[in-house]
């Protein structure tokens, strides 16, 4: 779960790490009212769930309280990366003697959290990595001894920080590594994190992305879901638990099994046809899941044909001839369909659909490659 | 022979009385593992499809000799169990539980890792030694004892090749499922050692997908070692776009990292053969096989 930028500031102040004095505004007179009580110059900062927010034009810095008026308007009429503006946060602007970087995240290799920091922050430390190398400091961590308050003085020294600066660096860096472990952050990190020109540090920007499976130990969270960020089809997919990922093709299709589904994208498009969607209902899913996720797939208006690919280990061929005439029946389905069905019960479900009319295939390429030529047959 | 497991392996099961626990019990023992007990706290003193039930791992060691545990304890306590079984001595812990918080995970590798255990997932379909041992899920039809080593991040698909692989007589050696998760008890490099010191395996498949960088480790250490057994890879997710989870939680792509071009041509630099559909895996190895 991706928090926003205020939510992640309020998690940093939490842990008491500086950030600049500001407020967040659902409206334009909010923005106006809180701007009042700022310091100018101030920064407008749209609160959308996407990295390259300023690049995309979702910030905005005015000199005085009179220009926060036309500016949060102008926010709040515009879409960032395809999401609308539902709030702002209306913050004092800081001005820069040094922009650092400072992060913490899941380092697959190592099998641990990796902090990661540079002496060079403000753009997408990816970037830095690939321009400076040698100025990203990599840091892996041990479980369970994990970031000790030691190694956070480390770091701030190779950045070349020394006496009262040396100190206060190390405890932000450490707090943000706490605020981390203690939401079950897979990535938390502070860009940039701005030296002023009196020598305090302030994160001026934060991301924060919460461990989806972790949610259950924080319930402040449920039910946030953050639905701007979501396509009618993902929320309920979400709802059905079932994964679904919307793509820009015309060729629906459902599996079982990230991989084969992954896998039955690929063939769609190796024949020239492109998918409309990525559906895993997982393992072992009854009628009812395999009709809901029907469902979803036919309300994305690009659909043009469904490609149903199913190996049942746990998963019933017959349930999901069940789930498939259920969904027919219910929705009145008139665009075709091609099925690929082997595994557990396969007999009884290839019945099902044979006596319903729905042929099926057992080889998935051949499959696919039916599914792409009907299409564009259409 | 085969790796991690065969026909002397004797497990238990954690989480024995759930209903996917006690029905891949079942399916297990049909298929000749040895399932000395089981465990579920607050159920010890009962018996699932005749298998003795404890209410700890401790008590389970205690009675029965076990080196292998399954894992089908839900995500919230999942590692808990893992750990339980990693203190009483267990040296190969196979956990099919999804879901497992990254943090958890963690700190159950960094255990296992301290006392020289074997973990397998969590995310995983498990792993099989056909005709001797399946600790896992898998349908076990589909496999069938031969030279050819697999290892996958993924669950169907994986039984997908495997079918392929046995409808053309090529058998398995062992088949491992190292879960879909970003944190995973091991990678494809600590297979790939297993399968080179394993006599019955001639040649290994390696069913990757997009999300992290294992492939291309994988590639570079075939390349660097000279690896010598043949190698067919397949990856998943070439049609996958950026900064979208793929059902698996380890299956994104960041930024321009973990896409499957750059999988693919880590392959083709160490000559590994990538197989563009997964029948081609089969008709891949049949001719390496030959050579």
């Amino acid at each position: 779960m991706k928090l926003l930028e205020y939510e992640a500031k309020k998690i940093l102040a939490k842990y008491g790490i500086p950030t600049p004095r500001g407020d967040l505004a659902t409206n334009t007179a909010q923005a106006c009212e809180i701007a009042k009580n700022l310091k100018p110059p101030i920064a407008i900062k749209a609160q959308v769930p996407v990295a390259g927010r300023g690049k995309a034009g979702g910030i905005l810095f005015v000199d005085s309280v009179a220009e926060v008026e036309k500016a949060a308007e102008k926010l709040f009429s515009v879409q960032i990366k395809g999401f609308p503006v539902r709030s702002l946060w209306i913050e004092e602007r800081i001005y820069a003697e040094k922009e650092l970087y400072f992060g913490v995240t899941v380092d697959r290799l190592n099998k641990g959290y990796v902090v990661i920091a540079s002496a060079e922050g403000g753009m997408e430390i990816e970037e830095v990595a690939a321009k400076t190398p040698g100025k990203v400091i990599r840091f892996p961590l041990k479980a369970p001894y994990g970031f000790r308050p030691y190694h956070a003085r480390q770091i701030a020294k190779r950045m070349g920080y020394t006496e009262n600066q040396l100190s206060t660096l190390a405890n932000i860096f450490y707090n943000l590594y706490k605020a981390g472990m203690y939401y079950d952050a897979e990535l938390i990190e502070m860009n940039p994190l701005v030296e002023t020109s009196d020598g305090n540090f302030l994160a001026v920007d934060a991301r924060i992305i919460i461990d989806d499976n972790a949610l259950f130990r924080h319930p402040e969270f449920k039910g946030r879901v953050l639905e701007s960020e979501l396509s009618p089809q993902e929320v309920e997919a979400a709802r059905n638990d079932l994964a679904y990922v919307k793509l820009d093709g015309n060729i629906g299709v459902i599996g079982n099994g990230a991989g084969l589904v992954m896998a039955t994208l690929d063939a769609i498009q190796l024949y020239g046809g492109k998918p409309a969607n990525f559906l895993d209902v997982g393992g072992g899913a009854p009628s009812e899941k395999i009709a809901a996720a029907l469902k979803i797939v036919f309300s994305d208006p690009a659909v043009k044909a469904l490609f149903i690919n199913i190996l049942g280990g746990i998963t019933r061929c017959d349930e999901v001839a069940r789930g498939i005439l259920k969904a027919k029946e219910k929705l009145g389905i008139k665009k075709p369909m091609v099925i690929r069905l082997v595994g557990t019960n396969e007999e009884e479900g290839k019945q099902i659909l044979m006596e319903a009319g729905i042929p099926v295939l057992d080889s998935m390429e051949e499959a696919a490659h039916q599914v792409v030529e009907i299409v564009k047959g259409t | 022979m085969g790796i991690i497991v065969n026909k002397n392996t004797k497990a238990i099961v954690q989480g024995i009385t759930g209903t996917q626990g006690s029905f891949h019990t079942k399916l297990m023992l049909e298929y000749g593992t040895q399932i000395v007990g089981g465990v579920t706290p607050g159920k010890g003193g009962t018996r699932v499809h005749g298998v003795p039930v404890y209410d700890t791992v401790e008590e389970a060691v205690e009675k029965h000799t076990a080196n292998a545990s399954i894992i089908f304890v839900p995500a919230p306590f999942a590692a808990d169990a893992a750990l339980e079984a990693l203190e009483n001595g267990i040296k190969t812990v196979v956990i099919i539980t999804e879901h497992i918080p990254v943090k958890d995970s963690i700190n159950v590798m960094a255990y296992a890792n301290q006392v020289g255990a074997t973990v397998i997932g969590p995310n995983t379909p498990g792993i099989i030694t056909p005709e001797e041992c399946k600790l896992g899920i898998m349908p076990a039809h589909i496999f069938k004892s031969g030279n050819v080593g697999m290892v996958s991040r993924s669950g169907t698909l994986t039984y997908e090749i495997a079918a392929g692989l046995t409808k053309r007589q090529l058998g398995q050696s062992t088949c491992v499922g190292l879960g879909g998760d970003p944190i995973v008890g091991l990678n494809f490099i600590d297979v790939l050692k297993l399968f080179e010191k394993d006599p019955q395996t001639e040649a290994v498949t390696i069913i990757g997908e997009i999300g992290g960088n294992l492939e291309e480790l994988a590639a570079e250490y075939i390349a660097t070692e000279d690896y010598p057994k043949p190698v067919v890879a397949f990856i998943a997710g070439r049609s996958a776009p950026p900064g979208k989870r793929m059902g698996h939680a380890g299956a994104i792509i960041m930024g321009k990292a973990g896409t499957a071009e750059s999988k693919i041509e880590a392959f083709q630099k160490a000559n590994v053969e990538v197989a563009e559909k997964p029948s081609d895996v089969a008709l891949l190895l049949e001719r390496l096989l030959k050579q």
